[in-house]
């Protein structure tokens, strides 16, 4: 809770400065200005895998130890998993529409991806329609979605797809590699922001629902 | 036999007449032996970049400021609702 406001100047610093950085970072040689879009789409497309480890790991904690806790931080991590997945699936077909001509290809890259977001899609609206005893239901959900993530990043180097390999990366000019690496920690910061506040709306949720409780009794 | 080969000469004529037409108005172009470069295609097959990176970053930013305001009206309606019922405990008013 200490570390709350200065965590959000801290993020709001960070945002202000990554434009700047991604300006000033070198032309990639092939594909010119849209390469900048990779600055953001990857550092969204690791907070979208973070995210979606902690909602596994928090959900599998709730099914198998019962801890109430646990299942509002995987409902709160499964809310940003499907919001960073957004700005994924928005950037990236705005990428290849200019590197490789079309909007979008069915390739395992992009397909697995659309599954995963749409598995976390289907956790929440388990979670909001699915009734009493959904929260069971949808944490085992989450589980499946998280257990998608290490499909997900390896497909580009299982199956033959137009999308980059993971070996992007670690070969990355060192000009960019620190543009890269200050934008994917701003997201991080930005996320662990989001979750704190998201998961305390859920523990105030859980709270009104008690007094709720409390109140028929009477 | 010289009238038939006439004959056959003016039957022909518009069809010959169309081949050398069209051999003068569309002078072929010269063959690629392998891909264009982007950057030597004709202006109205160029794609404009600029447009695309403004519309991802942006899109990113209004994500993230539409989901804070989206959350900040549901944390001030829960503290609401919470006060409100906290506030019904303590009068001990019924549901």
């Amino acid at each position: 809770v200490r570390l709350f406001t200065p965590l959000v100047g801290v993020a709001i610093v960070m945002f202000a400065i990554a434009p700047f950085l991604v300006v000033n970072a070198p032309y990639e040689s092939t594909m010119g200005l849209v390469q900048k879009i990779f600055y953001f789409h990857v550092a969204s497309a690791l907070t979208m895998f973070l995210s979606a480890f902690v909602a596994a790991i928090a959900a599998a904690t709730f099914l198998f130890g019962r801890k109430a806790a646990a299942d509002r931080i995987a409902a709160s991590a499964a809310e940003l998993a499907v919001l960073f997945g957004l700005i994924v699936m928005v950037s990236g077909p705005l990428w290849a529409r200019k590197a490789w001509g079309v909007w979008w290809q069915w390739d395992a890259r992009l397909t697995s991806t659309l599954v995963m977001w749409l598995v976390f899609h289907s956790y929440l609206l388990l979670r909001r329609y699915g009734g009493p005893g959904s929260e069971k239901l949808s944490a085992a959900v989450a589980v499946f979605g998280g257990a998608l993530v290490p499909f997900v990043y390896w497909s580009v180097n299982m199956w033959r797809t137009v999308h980059p390999t993971t070996n992007v990366i670690p070969t990355l000019d060192a000009s960019m590699r620190g543009p890269f690496y200050f934008c994917v920690l701003t997201f991080f910061v930005l996320y662990a922001l989001l979750l704190a506040v998201r998961t305390s709306l859920e523990t105030q949720r859980a709270r009104l629902d008690s007094l709720y409780l409390a109140l028929d009794d009477r | 036999m010289t009238k038939n080969l006439l004959l056959a000469l003016v039957l022909t004529l518009p069809l010959q007449s169309f081949v050398l037409a069209s051999g003068v108005q569309t002078p072929q172009p010269p063959a690629h032996e392998g891909f264009v470069p982007v950057d030597q295609l004709p202006g109205q097959e160029q794609l404009p970049a600029a447009p695309l990176v403004a519309a991802a970053y942006g899109v990113a930013w209004a994500v993230v400021l539409l989901y804070v305001w989206s959350l900040w009206r549901r944390l001030a309606r829960v503290e609401r609702e919470l006060a409100d019922v906290a506030r019904r405990i303590e009068s001990g008013a019924g549901p």
